[in-house]
């Protein structure tokens, strides 16, 4: 089932799929399948920031990376606006991403070293055709400002920066177009904890001055929970719980979920913790474990668990988990 | 007795310079940093990018960069010897036997040609003046130790064949195999996810407990420092800016740098209450601001702030802040009861 956040979503993803092919075999054929997405569904409404929560191996960079088809999924549906985006041909798609935007983890990746900030912006409004060549710069202007940059850093290079203020450019780009939906891909996670905070506090002023729609990526489920009205946790392919911040921080339901925030070490040396510490490793999404792909490092999980694959079932309003135990 | 309160290793006025860029000037990474651990304890080191925290422990490893790093000054005592002025096979003889080191990324410190066996087992033979065979008999203990299952397969696969929280297993093995009086660990759980990283933590106490080592564990993250430390030194900027047990610097910090530091990381449960970030950047070690260098940073910096850089004063019984106004400011972190 889907769980339904409201009417007239901005973005709906339906059993979407992503299967990479990988090893080489004879002629370079793929040996072995990882399924990296496997079958996942949700909506996101108009000004909603929805977080992706998970571990390596979760899927969840191919989730942000498939909903604007920078990858091709293998299956599904993503329809933004009720528009769907894999049945877009080249142009289509061009027009639809000027809408849709994703700011990328590590910004001294994103960002061309030989382009001065002046480039890196204005790339963007060229390829859209926004404005004039005249009142391009002082839209340049704007951006930079609205991200918390002086004006005068037009003709800076990206390693004048520091790697706060180059995450900066990296969202100002992002909004050069004025993109109603953005994907945030781990966008704090190279920061200085100082310097996180900051980006955090932008990204939320920015969301809600804006009215912007979100997919927040991150493995931090405290940022998440932070920026996030609803929260997805994604384990090896699969969604685990879906729900709104306050609700799945106060009642997680699925035994991943409530083993992940027990994890999470706090900044309080009195915390006495309950920790829920799982056994092994995260498996290969070469080879999941059957049933529920959980069920290996479950610390409640039964014979059934191997032979069944759970669907997600409403636990209280908006809040689904996949988890047989739930029922 | 004696041997028992004298401090296992202690640095006093350690001051590591750098050579930079093309004109070759020095600048000091860290700069007369002093602190001591007891046996069996664990004194975390805290700090961003550029603190000198690694630059530290590195220093204290007499692994600096033979051509661009060099201590500038000041001891590093450990069992009350001299490390600074030894030759690098004596300093090799106390590595890895009475200290080692582990680090954030245990892919970049295997070999990755060699079994896993066989690389803790060289440090074995070469410690502990075992035979080979008796060696990778250690070597299977030691593993199954670190919570390897099927240690006996395991000691044959390299490290490629292995998972990140695997690996680090396998590295803390190796560091553990000639039960050192004293770990340091640099970032050991930073590159894993946050479940493996709680097993992690998770053994390192445990082992401590068992084989009554010390630690001293770098690194970024005050949820792992709180997890932890008996005692924590906060860096900044090349310098220890506050130092003091893990319960005055999460409950009572002096240094508004802790503070600011405190209050700028999400907790889990805050819901959407603004995190109160601290504003700039920390400043290149070769543009340092003139006095504190946190004061163009700083919620509370005065006049007073600019006029010299403050010393490290005492605050009570082993706690210490960098701070002209550390008595008049009351900066009592809420968040910790």
């Amino acid at each position: 089932m889907i769980v339904e956040g409201g009417a007239q979503p901005l973005l709906q993803v339906r059993n979407l799929k992503k299967h990479f092919g990988v090893g080489s075999g004879l002629f370079h054929r793929p040996t072995a399948v990882v399924k990296a997405i496997d079958g996942i569904s949700f909506d996101i409404q108009r000004g909603e920031v929805m977080g992706l929560v998970g571990e390596s191996g979760s899927g969840k960079t191919t989730v942000g990376r498939s909903v604007l088809r920078l990858v091709e999924p293998t299956s599904g549906e993503v329809m933004f606006k009720g528009q769907n985006i894999g049945a877009l041909d080249p142009k289509g798609l061009r027009a639809a991403r000027r809408d849709m935007q994703i700011v990328f983890q590590d910004p001294d990746a994103s960002l061309n070293p030989r382009e001065k900030v002046r480039q890196v912006i204005g790339r963007a409004l060229d390829i859209h055709t926004i404005g004039t060549r005249g009142e391009r710069e002082g839209r340049i202007i704007d951006l930079l400002e609205k991200v918390g940059l002086s004006g005068d850093y037009i003709d800076r290079y990206p390693h004048e920066f520091s790697g706060g203020q180059r995450q900066r450019i990296g969202i100002a780009r992002a909004l050069a177009v004025e993109p109603s939906f953005i994907v945030a891909d781990e966008p704090v996670s190279a920061l200085d904890v100082s310097v996180q905070a900051q980006v955090i506090n932008l990204m939320s002023d920015l969301q809600r001055d804006l009215g912007l729609t979100m997919l927040f990526i991150a493995h931090d489920l405290a940022v998440v929970e932070h920026i996030s009205n609803r929260i997805i946790v994604m384990y090896l392919g699969k969604i685990m719980e879906i729900a709104p911040a306050k609700s799945l921080y106060g009642n997680p339901q699925h035994p991943y979920t409530k083993a992940l925030m027990s994890a999470v070490p706090r900044p309080d040396p009195t915390h006495k913790h309950n920790r829920i510490l799982l056994q092994g490793d995260i498996p290969s999404p070469i080879n999941p474990p059957s049933g529920c792909v959980f069920r290996t490092r479950c610390p409640i999980a039964t014979a059934e668990c191997a032979q069944i694959v759970p669907d997600i079932i409403q636990v209280a309003p908006g809040h689904g988990s996949a988890c047989l135990k739930n029922g | 007795m004696q041997v028992e309160t004298m401090p296992l290793l202690e640095v006093s006025g350690l001051t590591t310079c750098f050579k930079t860029g093309l004109d070759g000037r020095e600048i000091n990474a860290v700069e007369n940093v002093s602190f001591s651990v007891r046996p069996g304890e664990t004194l975390a080191i805290v700090g961003e990018s550029g603190s000198g925290k690694s630059v530290t422990s590195l220093s204290v490893m007499g692994l600096l960069p033979a051509r661009t790093g060099r201590i500038a000054s000041g001891s590093v005592k450990f069992r009350g010897r001299e490390l600074t002025t030894l030759d690098n096979q004596a300093m090799r003889g106390i590595r890895g036997r009475e200290m080692s080191m582990i680090f954030q990324e245990p892919m970049t410190s295997l070999n990755p040609v060699y079994t896993i066996g066989h690389q803790i087992a060289e440090v074995i033979v070469l410690h502990q003046k075992l035979g080979y065979k008796a060696a990778l008999e250690k070597a299977v203990e030691m593993l199954d130790l670190v919570g390897i299952p099927e240690p006996r397969k395991r000691i044959q696969n390299y490290p490629h064949q292995m998972s990140g929280g695997m690996r680090q297993r396998a590295m803390i093995a190796m560091a553990l195999s000639c039960e050192p009086a004293l770990l340091i660990a640099d970032e050991p759980t930073t590159a894993l996810d946050v479940t493996i990283q709680a097993q992690v933590l998770e053994l390192l106490k445990d082992l401590q407990a068992r084989i009554g080592m010390a630690m001293v564990f770098i690194t970024h993250d005050l949820g792992v420092v709180a997890e932890v430390a008996d005692r924590v030194c906060v860096m900044y900027a090349g310098q220890i800016v506050e130092t003091g047990s893990a319960i005055d610097i999460f409950k009572a910090p002096a240094m508004p740098y802790t503070s600011a530091l405190l209050k700028s990381v999400p907790r889990l449960g805050m819901g959407d209450t603004r995190l109160t970030a601290i504003p700039g950047y920390v400043p290149p070690l070769s543009r340092l601001p003139k006095g504190c260098r946190f004061r163009t940073r700083c919620a509370h910096s005065a006049e007073i702030c600019a006029s010299g850089q403050p010393d490290l004063v005492d605050m009570s019984s082993g706690h210490a802040a960098r701070c002209f106004r550390a008595q008049e400011l009351s900066l009592r972190n809420e968040a910790v009861a």
